[in-house]
């Protein structure tokens, strides 16, 4: 079972009753540490709150559409306001570097792993 | 290379996972085009004066969106390119839409397809289109 970033959305979302959309991710994993994408359509710069908290990562995002004044929804499948997911980061990552992008609605998260539990060459000599 | 992992992923991303698509599923759509719930999502409404539409298309050049009204119907096409795995990275949640989409709408009669404007922000495609002159209320004075 991959532990290494665990999606808790679920049972955050007990806690907090407030319906949000599940923005799709990406979750890719190499030797120094993860990368995130997350779609999250509609989310200007500004409506978009990224929290790192024990051991928690949580991407909300509020939708700004530009809609004319007096505009009657006819069909809609993005029919809520925000976005949110919350994920368990593992140990080996760190989160106090955790480093962000945001275009175009694609959030692009990049969680390094610990630095000593990053791969090393272990030189081997024969004696 | 793209590794993958072979075990399932987290149960509850698959629940979640399951969750969204039983949701999309029952979302009833009047479109006469079937329930199916393409890429990208869209959103339609309108005012007397507009007819406006939402494309929910995250991370496209918009130079490479195709947008074409036909006989009241609009055609939103285009591609979106996967991000490159680099070599020796596991894929742990792959949830994303990739590739090549199409999504049509049919319009109502009364637009005028000349006045169209196509605006792309924050990952969303919004086409506004005016209704017709003659389409749109008018008080009559009484004489």
């Amino acid at each position: 079972m991959n532990k290494e970033i665990a999606d808790t959305t679920q049972t955050t979302d007990v806690a907090r009753n407030e319906a949000a959309l599940l923005p799709p991710v990406d979750v890719i994993e190499d030797a120094n540490g993860i990368t995130l994408y997350a779609d999250l359509p509609g989310v200007p710069k500004d409506k978009l709150t990224l929290h790192v908290e024990g051991g928690n990562l949580s991407i909300e995002g509020e939708l700004a559409l530009d809609m004319p004044a007096g505009m009657d929804s006819t069909h809609a499948e993005v029919s809520l306001p925000r976005y949110r997911r919350v994920f368990t980061l593992s140990k080996e990552l760190d989160a106090d570097k955790v480093s962000a992008e945001f275009n175009q609605g694609v959030l692009k998260l990049r969680i390094p792993k610990v630095e000593h539990l990053q791969p090393r060459k272990v030189e081997i000599r024969v004696a | 290379m793209m590794h993958r992992s072979p075990f399932p992923r987290d149960l509850y991303a698959e629940l979640n996972r399951l969750q969204r698509e039983m949701q999309q599923a029952f979302d009833v759509s009047p479109s006469i085009r079937g329930l199916a719930r393409g890429y990208p999502a869209m959103n339609v409404g309108g005012t007397p004066q507009s007819v406006d539409i939402y494309a929910f298309a995250p991370g496209i050049d918009p130079a490479s969106l195709d947008v074409q009204i036909e006989k009241g119907v609009l055609t939103v096409a285009g591609e979106r390119r996967a991000d490159a795995v680099p070599e020796k990275a596991t894929v742990h949640i792959d949830e994303r839409a990739v590739g090549s989409f199409r999504r049509v709408v049919t319009l109502p009669d009364d637009i005028d397809p000349n006045a169209v404007e196509a605006k792309y922000r924050d990952g969303v495609l919004h086409i506004s289109i005016a209704r017709k002159e003659a389409a749109q209320p008018r008080r009559i004075t009484i004489q």
